[in-house]
């Protein structure tokens, strides 16, 4: 578009940065390193340190220990105005006084940077908001408001742009039509984008890489996919989408894969996917990979069948069933089957197998909350 | 129309402004009489006065009808030194209200929001001044800077000022009683501003390369307009037209007159009925006319 962006942003480090509160720990001991002009998400619940975490990158709040590198260049001891960083403030913080187009100028005023006017007004242009460029903010609804506080970031072409959840105020329509122009933006601009978020799946939809933090640290890190379909831990597994998670002591080991016993019932996962190859261990699939059947299955070893259980709850969600099955000695099962009319008509109380692939099944490296001291 | 009472909207719509109008209009009348008897009536009173001629018998304090506009001749030639000092005084009073009331309401209303308990008693030190006669405390101030007392002492002994140099009767002193009792007037407007601030947008300032002076230039301070307008119209009107301060019995001299104690002395001394009329309705006016151009400037037209 109109904007002569730079190619791409820079890269940000994050070295053994620490939060102390008084009374608690928000961060601990972070290491981070975002590659410049990648989509990288900092996913937690709240009061997991994902916000701490982007104010201590803008300069809003300083680390009680470690460092802060952007471009490869030491900003810990830097004000915020020195930063060549951006935000997106999740209340948007757009000055009240000032006309949108003031407001997306305000930057490149400060840095005396040459014709803001005509860039503010491109900016807003990239935002479709050209025509609101004399209202004043207090006019424009929330996504509009949204779409400025972003084109006044991003008009400063900042080597970082740190993303405060800016959705989390918008309606889910418009969230993910903003989610789709956000990220085209992106794509567009080359700019590393740091975006703090509790919603997974605007997380998982938007990101190149997304970081998983948990009580001041990140639980694990990599591509959506990846973490979907490997979570290392009883957390991730667990706030990244949905897991059937089973608990057991290690009774059968081979050269590809192990077995544990859980109430009666031998569950496989390869050794590949196992992150914890001793003792008891934890066992998860997700209900999307799970079948049931009336009768019982008669699968060969690269299954994992358990049942029968009686199904407790069905819950029709459009794309899909999900249904909850009460096996015995083993605690509930989810299983989701798609609504394509193959699936077989089932009714509550009616008992059934549930088995999937062994090589669906992931093995954590923790065990499930309440498990641990057993 | 039984079914209009259950809010059917466009029955509503056409009933709704004949009959809203009589209860506006019965709901203004006390107001509105109030105005007229304790408002209106006095300023033509003031203004019939301020036109009088002394009476055929030349008994002092008599005055008859007549149409004396070269009464306002009159005070702008005999007065015009005190009127120049009013609004000089004024000016000086309320600027320094505002240089010193800022920070304070800027740490009351921002600094103190975490703590609504030490916010509220800071607010109660504000206004707790009023508790007490304010000619009582404008006396106090008089013998705290009287030659003899502590602070005037400390003053010679230092040798800043000789003995024969006094600080009451100055314009210093006047203005010093001014601004001191005009600055909660001050300070709660701009309060109730800043009370309300989104200290957020202070990050955002910063964030968009601000520095912390230019954040308070360009956001803090256009953000604080209203609080300053009408602190400052709250301070500058009542000091324009005091009488007390500037008083030879409280911190002035007979150099120090202001328009008040002028209207004070030409009504209660000299019985000049219309001088001291006609003073008044010229400070009525020139402060009429600043406020309008100033609140016109300012770009706060709704305040007016």
């Amino acid at each position: 578009m109109a904007i002569d962006f730079k190619p791409s942003g820079a890269d940000l480090e994050l070295v053994n940065v620490r939060k102390d509160f008084p009374g608690f720990t928000a961060l601990q001991d972070m290491d981070l390193h975002i590659p410049a002009g990648e989509f990288f998400a900092l996913l937690g619940p709240s009061g997991c340190g994902k916000t701490t975490t982007l104010r201590i990158v803008a300069g809003l709040e300083e680390p009680t220990a470690g460092q802060v590198l952007i471009g490869g260049k030491d900003v810990t001891a830097s004000k915020p105005h020195e930063r060549p960083v951006n935000t997106v403030f999740q209340s948007y913080a757009l000055f009240p006084h000032m006309t949108i187009l003031e407001n997306v100028a305000f930057g490149l005023r400060q840095r005396k940077i040459e014709e803001p006017v005509k860039k503010a007004m491109d900016a807003l242009n990239l935002v479709e908001l050209g025509y609101a460029a004399e209202r004043r903010p207090q006019q424009l609804s929330g996504g509009q408001q949204q779409r400025v506080a972003l084109a006044r970031a991003l008009v400063n072409r900042p080597a970082l742009l740190l993303l405060d959840e800016p959705l989390g105020a918008l309606d889910l329509k418009l969230r993910r039509q903003m989610q789709i122009e956000l990220k085209a933006i992106q794509m567009e601009v080359g700019l590393t984008f740091l975006h703090v978020t509790h919603d997974q799946e605007e997380a998982m939809d938007m990101a190149d890489t997304v970081a998983v933090m948990n009580k001041g640290h990140i639980e694990q890190m990599g591509a959506p996919e990846a973490l979907y379909e490997r979570p290392k831990t009883a957390f991730v597994s667990k706030f990244l989408g949905q897991s059937n998670l089973f608990v057991g002591s290690i009774v059968d080991s081979s050269a590809s894969s192990l077995s544990i016993e859980v109430g009666g019932h031998k569950i496989t996962v390869p050794k590949d996917r196992a992150e914890k190859q001793t003792g008891k261990i934890c066992i998860g699939v997700r209900p999307e990979k799970t079948t049931f059947h009336r009768t019982k299955p008669n699968l060969g070893s690269d299954h994992v069948v358990v049942g029968p259980g009686e199904i407790t709850d069905i819950r029709f969600t459009g794309v899909s069933n999900q249904y909850l099955i009460d096996i015995p000695n083993v605690g509930d099962v989810t299983v989701f089957a798609q609504n394509v009319g193959i699936s077989p008509v089932i009714e509550l109380g009616e008992n059934v197998w549930v088995s999937w692939k062994v090589e669906h099944s992931f093995g954590l490296s923790d065990l499930p909350v309440g498990n641990e001291d057993e | 129309m039984a079914f209009a009472a259950f809010g059917s909207a466009p029955a509503k719509e056409h009933k709704t402004p004949t009959k809203s109008g009589k209860i506006v209009l019965a709901l203004l009348m006390p107001g509105l009489v109030y105005l007229g008897l304790f408002f209106f009536t006095p300023l033509m009173s003031l203004i019939v006065t301020s036109l009088e001629v002394p009476a055929a018998s030349g008994a002092i304090g008599e005055y008859e009808y007549g149409f004396a506009w070269q009464n306002y001749v009159t005070v702008v030639t005999d007065y015009m030194p005190q009127i120049l000092r009013s609004f000089y005084y004024a000016t000086v009073a309320t600027l320094i209200a505002l240089l010193f009331s800022y920070p304070l309401a800027y740490f009351i209303g921002v600094k103190l929001r975490s703590r609504p308990m030490l916010q509220r008693m800071m607010l109660v030190l504000v206004i707790a001044p009023f508790f007490i006669s304010f000619l009582l405390r404008t006396i106090a101030w008089k013998q705290i800077f009287s030659d003899g007392g502590a602070i005037m002492q400390f003053v010679y002994s230092t040798g800043l000022m000789s003995t024969s140099d006094h600080f009451l009767g100055t314009d210093a002193a006047v203005i010093f009683g001014l601004t001191y009792n005009f600055i909660p007037f001050m300070t709660l407007p701009l309060f109730t501003t800043l009370e309300r601030f989104d200290v957020r947008l202070l990050e955002a300032g910063s964030d968009l390369y601000a520095s912390p002076a230019a954040v308070f230039r360009k956001v803090t301070l256009p953000l604080s307009m209203p609080g300053i307008i009408s602190g400052t119209l709250l301070v500058f009107i009542p000091i324009a037209g005091d009488y007390v301060n500037a008083s030879q019995n409280f911190l002035g001299s007979s150099k120090t007159s202001m328009i008040g104690t002028m209207v004070d002395a030409d009504f209660l001394q000299t019985q000049d009925y219309p001088l001291a009329s006609a003073l008044s309705v010229l400070l009525m006016a020139v402060i009429v006319v600043l406020v309008s151009v100033y609140v016109r400037r300012s770009g706060t037209d709704d305040l007016l």
